[in-house]
């Protein structure tokens, strides 16, 4: 397999009843490129994110990061599922951001930072703290570091909800609409955040409904449909220039 | 044109008036309040005159509540519901997690568990364990396929008053405990876990660090009613002879032959051991609750821990599980 494929799914399929809402999603995202993922709601976007550090499991098909089959082990070419303890490693590799922050409220900013790199990984509490401290400056909160996340904006807990994840050196990030339960006026930070972040040359897999963001950073757009791509190419090609009616559709009552 | 002119005299009033006179206010007189006060003043009063017209000995109270008989009473209660109580606590957290697990097994035992140690009278369940021996006159517990016993005993002598108390009230409380735990953990929003799972965590990891802290803040206050239940329902163990205050009340009161005497003693005393437990509830409510421990109140501490004693509970089990 390609070494610079981080993340590779193939045929996923997901079902809620007799209601389908995966139907065979095959993506692959290359080692420092950001994918936007475009649709309208219940297209199976944030579904499938989930999949992808398997909050939600499959019913069929594989999602491979970094080389790995996620939820399952390889075992001479058959997949065995893998118990929480197993997943849970595989998933502190996996970044998230959540469309609503999820912070630990009973915990400071700087201690939700830490928790991941202290818990999961063993750093000393020292170590992981000025790390964290480290992070939270990258993301413009140096001076939040001891208040409860209760006394953060939206904006400000969403960037420290990005801190979190980074601080477990994730080899690719997913973000679950991490703009969407914010004010307008907050987004920019946010938004500004994730852009460095893809300059950096992080990983990401991003659903959104932030078109600018989409045109300017994403290096793939991806458009899915009742649980399917319908179409994926460069934001050029998939905004500028889209060739399916469902896209134009969507775009049209976006952009209105 | 009357209305106008009406309307046109109240405009000049007003505009004529300089902006630094201000009109005088008059509060609302609240009467309900002096009059309330009066009559419970006076309730108070007539109620204190006709007890102490009544035939009550006061001076062998005193005596009463400090006699041998009764302070081994009170230490039996406070031994009897504590330990109960922890243990109810440690059973709660461990049932409420298997009615919580994936494995069907596990989660129909825990459900049978709470349907029975729930459903059976608090009192028939400290008669049965006191009357076990009826059914084993012996107990022993062995390594199975070895000759090594680590317990062979008559039933009799193992399960005292105390012990039968204990298994009756800690069973029973720890099938409510059970549920006031599993509401608790059902109110942290999912987004919690799915965060720590996101993060690497482990479910040991998860529950200890993510989910049981944010529980507590809903587990803590029915556990505290809970607890005050317990001291008082340690009475029960009084008819099994388990000298706790209670049956120190009927002692006394059969020696000094003063009834309400020895049963003013007792209460005297189980208001003190409740408005203890009282004060520890307001303290561990204070510990989990987030939204105090950021920016806290300036009032003096035992004002606050005064209005904790006649504070009614936050919520009932019941409510939030409903």
């Amino acid at each position: 397999m390609n070494d610079d494929i981080i993340v590779r799914a193939i045929g996923v399929r997901k079902r809620y009843g007799t209601n389908e809402v995966l139907s065979g999603i095959d993506l692959t995202v290359e080692r420092g490129k950001v994918v936007v993922l475009l649709g309208a709601s219940g297209a199976g976007k944030s579904t499938f994110l989930r999949c992808i550090n398997r909050l939600e499991t499959m019913d069929e098909g594989e999602i491979w990061v970094d080389g790995e089959p996620i939820g399952y082990r390889e075992v001479d070419g058959t997949l065995h599922e893998l118990r929480e303890h197993a997943l849970a490693a595989q998933r502190a590799d996996i970044g998230m951001v959540f469309q609503r922050f999820n912070l630990f409220p009973h915990r400071t900013v700087l201690e939700n930072v830490a928790e991941g790199p202290v818990q999961v990984k063993g750093v000393p509490r020292k170590e992981a703290r000025q790390t964290a401290r480290e992070l939270l400056e990258r993301v413009g909160l140096s001076e939040k570091v001891d208040q409860y996340p209760a006394r953060l904006s939206g904006g400000q807990q969403q960037r420290v909800a990005i801190a979190r994840a980074l601080a477990m050196k994730p080899r690719v990030m997913l973000f679950d609409e991490p703009t969407s339960a914010l004010d307008p006026e907050l987004v920019g930070d946010v938004l500004q955040v994730m852009t460095e972040l893809a300059r950096d040359g992080m990983t990401m897999v991003v659903v959104t409904h932030e078109m600018s963001f989409a045109k300017e950073v994403a290096d793939e757009v991806v458009f899915m449909d009742g649980g399917r791509i319908i179409e994926s190419g460069s934001p050029g090609q998939v905004i500028g220039n889209p060739q399916h009616p469902r896209t134009r559709q969507f775009l049209a009552r976006v952009s209105a | 044109m009357a209305v106008d002119m009406g309307a046109t005299e109240a405009d000049t009033m007003t505009a004529d008036r300089q902006p630094t006179t201000l009109m005088p206010k008059v509060a609302i007189k609240r009467w309900g309040r002096a009059l309330s006060g009066v009559l419970v003043v006076a309730g108070v009063v007539l109620l204190g005159y006709s007890i102490s017209r009544g035939q009550v000995d006061w001076a062998i109270i005193p005596t009463q509540m400090t006699s041998d008989t009764m302070l081994e009473g009170v230490w039996n209660v406070v031994k009897l519901a504590f330990v109960a109580q922890v243990i109810a606590v440690v059973i709660g957290v461990g049932v409420a997690l298997m009615r919580l697990s994936p494995n069907p097994v596990l989660r129909w035992v825990a459900f049978a568990y709470t349907w029975l140690f729930r459903g059976l009278p608090v009192l028939v369940q400290i008669l049965l364990w006191y009357n076990i021996a009826l059914i084993y006159p012996r107990i022993t517990i062995g390594i199975p396929f070895t000759t090594v016993d680590i317990v062979d005993q008559s039933s009799n002598v193992l399960v005292t008053a105390f012990v039968a108390a204990l298994l009756g009230l800690a069973l029973n409380e720890s099938a409510y405990m059970a549920e006031i735990v599993r509401a608790g953990l059902n109110s942290v929003d999912p987004g919690q876990k799915e965060a720590a799972q996101s993060l690497g965590m482990t479910p040991g990891q998860i529950l200890r660090r993510v989910v049981l802290p944010q529980a507590m803040r809903v587990i803590v206050p029915p556990t505290g009613n809970n607890a005050i239940n317990m001291i008082k329902a340690t009475s029960l163990a009084s008819v099994i002879g388990f000298v706790e205050v209670t049956k120190a009340a009927q002692n006394l009161s059969s020696r000094d032959l003063a009834i309400i005497e020895a049963l003013f003693a007792a209460s005297v005393w189980y208001m003190v051991i409740v408005s203890i437990a009282n004060v520890g509830q307001y303290f561990l409510e204070r510990r989990y609750n987030a939204s105090t421990r950021d920016g806290g109140g300036s009032r003096a501490l035992l004002t606050r821990v005064g209005k904790s004693l006649y504070t009614p509970p936050v919520r009932r089990a019941e409510e939030i599980t409903s």
